[in-house]
């Protein structure tokens, strides 16, 4: 198992980088996640990324067509605040599995 | 003998350098108007923009039924001429008027189980992701279509010189549908 230190903690994340334990996250560690990326998060990214692991936390699979429905942003916004796959990229940030979605 | 040994042993332990070529833009060009061919192009084209892969989609042909307003979200599968729909069935049957209207509207109840957008909504998601979508101008003007029979995702109507224009640039793939 890999760990990432952060602010003396240890994290568990799997070889891609994504958070093992959902309840590891911090807003500050999304910050660090972020920065790797080169993304400066605002509040917007913080709607998204809690809208994720609410529904994360509810099981339900998560794709782009969801989020573009989700009322916070639609696709293109979704594609703008996390660019270069929007997904992938908003799902690490948030502390939780990398989506398994095709669509 | 032994020098020719020599150099072939020099070559195998020549470190091979192979570079991970990333596929940075895909060209999908879609010929056929049957669901299962245009869910295809519309699921890689949309998946490489997930992947943050750029994406140009080009419909020619029967695949440009899938990008006109009337018929994109009327596609059908084909239940004759298609051995591995229904193995057994016999060809007669599969041709009973409705035969394929139904079959088609089975399908999609299961794509909708899936949660798959249908054709225009994918476009439209696919647009909004930065993909552009175009339409073969031969084909076009053989089945005397025009911009306005077409969604407005359709950013063109081009040549085929056009669409190789498309995949300039390295690291880009074009996939034939």
């Amino acid at each position: 198992m890999e760990t990432l230190v952060f602010n003396e903690t240890k994290i568990d994340v799997n070889e891609e980088g994504y958070l093992k334990n959902p309840a590891q996250w911090t807003p500050e560690l999304a910050h660090e996640l972020a920065r790797e990326v080169n993304i400066t998060l605002t509040d917007k990214h913080f709607e998204v990324l809690n809208w994720l692991r609410a529904k994360h936390a509810e099981g339900v699979a998560l794709s782009i067509r969801k989020m573009g429905n989700s009322g916070i942003v639609d696709i293109k916004q979704f594609y703008g605040l996390f660019p270069g796959g929007p997904l992938k990229i908003s799902s690490k940030i948030a502390g939780i599995p990398k989506p398994v979605s095709c669509i | 003998m032994n020098e020719v040994l020599e150099r072939e042993q020099k070559v195998a332990e020549a470190p091979v350098k192979i570079e991970k070529a990333k596929i940075k833009k895909v060209l999908i060009i879609c010929s056929k108007g049957k669901i299962e061919d245009v869910y295809a192009a519309l699921v890689m084209a949309n998946g490489a923009l997930m992947e943050g892969i750029e994406a140009r989609m080009f419909f020619t042909f029967f695949g440009l039924e899938a990008i006109t307003k009337r018929h994109a979200d009327h596609l059908h599968t084909a239940t004759v001429g298609n051995p591995a729909f229904m193995p057994g069935l016999p060809t007669m049957v599969a041709g009973l008027p409705g035969f394929e209207a139904f079959a088609s509207y089975m399908m999609k109840k299961e794509m909708d189980k899936l949660d798959m957008p249908h054709v225009t909504e994918f476009l439209q998601m696919i647009e909004a992701g930065g993909g552009e979508i175009y339409a073969c101008k031969l084909a076009a003007d053989m089945f005397h279509l025009k911009q306005e029979d077409f969604v407005p995702e359709v950013k063109g109507i081009i040549t085929v010189g056009d669409m190789y224009a498309l995949a300039d640039g390295e690291g880009t793939q074009i996939i034939f549908i």
